[in-house]
């Protein structure tokens, strides 16, 4: 498997929430804004590189009757450690994001990529399919509580300071001033909502691009 | 023997659980160990930096170590003094409201006299956008406390607008607010039921006075 493949199915042709429809548990509970959401992905995309090469490195050695408990035990003790030192060296960045790293343990897109790359794939493939996996994830993330933030609450990476430090405060943006906000969006059904609109934007999308190539191939023929 | 013939025996099976769980367990233990003293000393810091915002003015004492354990309205209340020159000038300590979504922990400074000083939620799991004004990176409202007593306003008006008191609800959000308001009003009786104990001269000492 070339590296360009796996940044295509990382990012986009298997994105974890757009086309594997994984981990909609921490999406739809975090993504109520845009901050939020790339908090999230950061972190989930730490841990999943961090996964998918430990368990890489050790595949010769986990027989296929007991992985799952064994991956889930690795993976459970690699957020558990992420967690305890975010906390103890980074602890104002443990303030903004320490809700969202339990949420990380029950993220099935980490045991999954485990299961279907990391278990047969070489030490660096999995760590850049964690790369990217986690890179499309953060996307689908930040895209989400975008729209959510927008129509919700009327701004945009709002308090990105608290997350990324004072040289970020130009991203939050008022983009609705004096907007009463749209509670809905905010709340859960409005992650549903949200998210059906985007997954049926990437479908209409896919499904363009894969009209063009074939005209693309077609016009040869009848020229 | 070589790794793939081992692999399907079933005792290597629950040898690599075990072996996993131990390894895992070592890592986390050292882990704990490593992280257990700068994670203590930055939350001692978090609970200071919480006492200095509800807690104007210098003090000469260090406040995390002059408490005094009492029984609160919900459970007991551990109570940090603020001394000038050996006399206590004011008290800070928990109170407990109940939110719209579970609990909502402030920290309130009381001064001798019995006059809010500052009032900071540091725990709420309210709905963004609504109920999270309580916060005051979103909204001034819980300024709107400082220098409040019982008596301005009187008892009965110390509610919100809609109940007819004199505190601010937030549009589509009335049991956030009603819940610190509640939760200060306690705070506020709680004190002057304790004041004798909570400013008492004699008790100087840094031992928990247990309530009867």
């Amino acid at each position: 498997m070339t590296y360009t493949r796996i940044t295509r199915d990382g990012l986009w042709d298997n994105n974890v929430v757009f086309a594997q429809m994984l981990a909609l548990c921490p999406l739809l509970a975090v993504t109520g804004s845009a901050t939020n959401g790339l908090g999230m992905g950061l972190a989930t995309t730490a841990v999943l590189i961090g996964s998918n090469m430990l368990i890489s490195a050790l595949r010769h050695f986990i027989s296929a009757e007991v992985r799952i408990p064994v991956y889930i035990v690795f993976i459970a003790t690699l957020v558990t450690l992420v967690d305890m030192s975010l906390n103890a060296w980074a602890h104002d960045l443990y303030k903004v994001l320490g809700l969202f790293i339990a949420l990380i343990v029950v993220n099935c897109a980490i045991l999954g990529r485990a299961e279907a790359f990391a278990s047969k794939n070489a030490v660096l493939s999995s760590a850049i399919d964690g790369l990217m996996m986690g890179l499309g994830f953060t996307f689908a993330l930040v895209l989400l509580g975008s729209v959510r933030e927008i129509l919700g609450s009327g701004t945009l990476f709002a308090q990105a300071h608290l997350l990324l430090g004072e040289s970020f405060a130009f991203l939050e943006t008022t983009l609705i001033p004096n907007y009463k906000g749209y509670l809905l969006m905010i709340l859960p059904p409005g992650g549903f909502l949200a998210l059906g609109f985007l997954l049926a934007g990437k479908r209409v999308l896919d499904r363009r691009l894969a009209e063009r190539t074939a005209a693309i191939n077609a016009a040869p023929v009848s020229a | 023997m070589n790794l793939e013939s081992l692999r399907d025996k079933l005792g290597y099976q629950g040898a690599l659980l075990a072996v996993a769980a131990l390894i895992t367990t070592a890592a986390l233990a050292v882990a704990s160990r490593a992280t257990g003293p700068a994670i203590a000393a930055a939350e001692a810091h978090d609970l200071q930096q919480s006492l200095s915002q509800v807690l104007p003015g210098s003090f000469d004492n260090d406040l995390l170590k002059d408490t005094v354990l009492l029984p609160g309205p919900d459970g007991e209340v551990t109570v940090y003094r603020a001394r000038r020159a050996g006399k206590v000038e004011a008290v800070v300590f928990q109170v407990v409201g109940k939110g719209y979504a579970g609990r909502i922990v402030c920290m309130m400074g009381v001064d001798k006299d019995g006059h809010v000083l500052g009032v900071r939620v540091i725990k709420h799991a309210e709905t963004p956008g609504l109920g999270d004004k309580i916060e005051p990176a979103k909204a001034d409202w819980i300024h709107a406390f400082e220098g409040k007593f019982l008596g301005d306003p009187p008892a009965e008006k110390f509610a919100v607008k809609k109940d007819g008191g004199v505190f601010d609800q937030f549009a589509g959000a009335t049991i956030t607010p009603r819940a610190v308001v509640k939760a200060v009003k306690g705070g506020l009786e709680f004190f002057s039921h304790e004041k004798a104990r909570l400013l008492d001269e004699a008790a100087a000492s840094t031992m928990a006075i247990r309530g009867d």
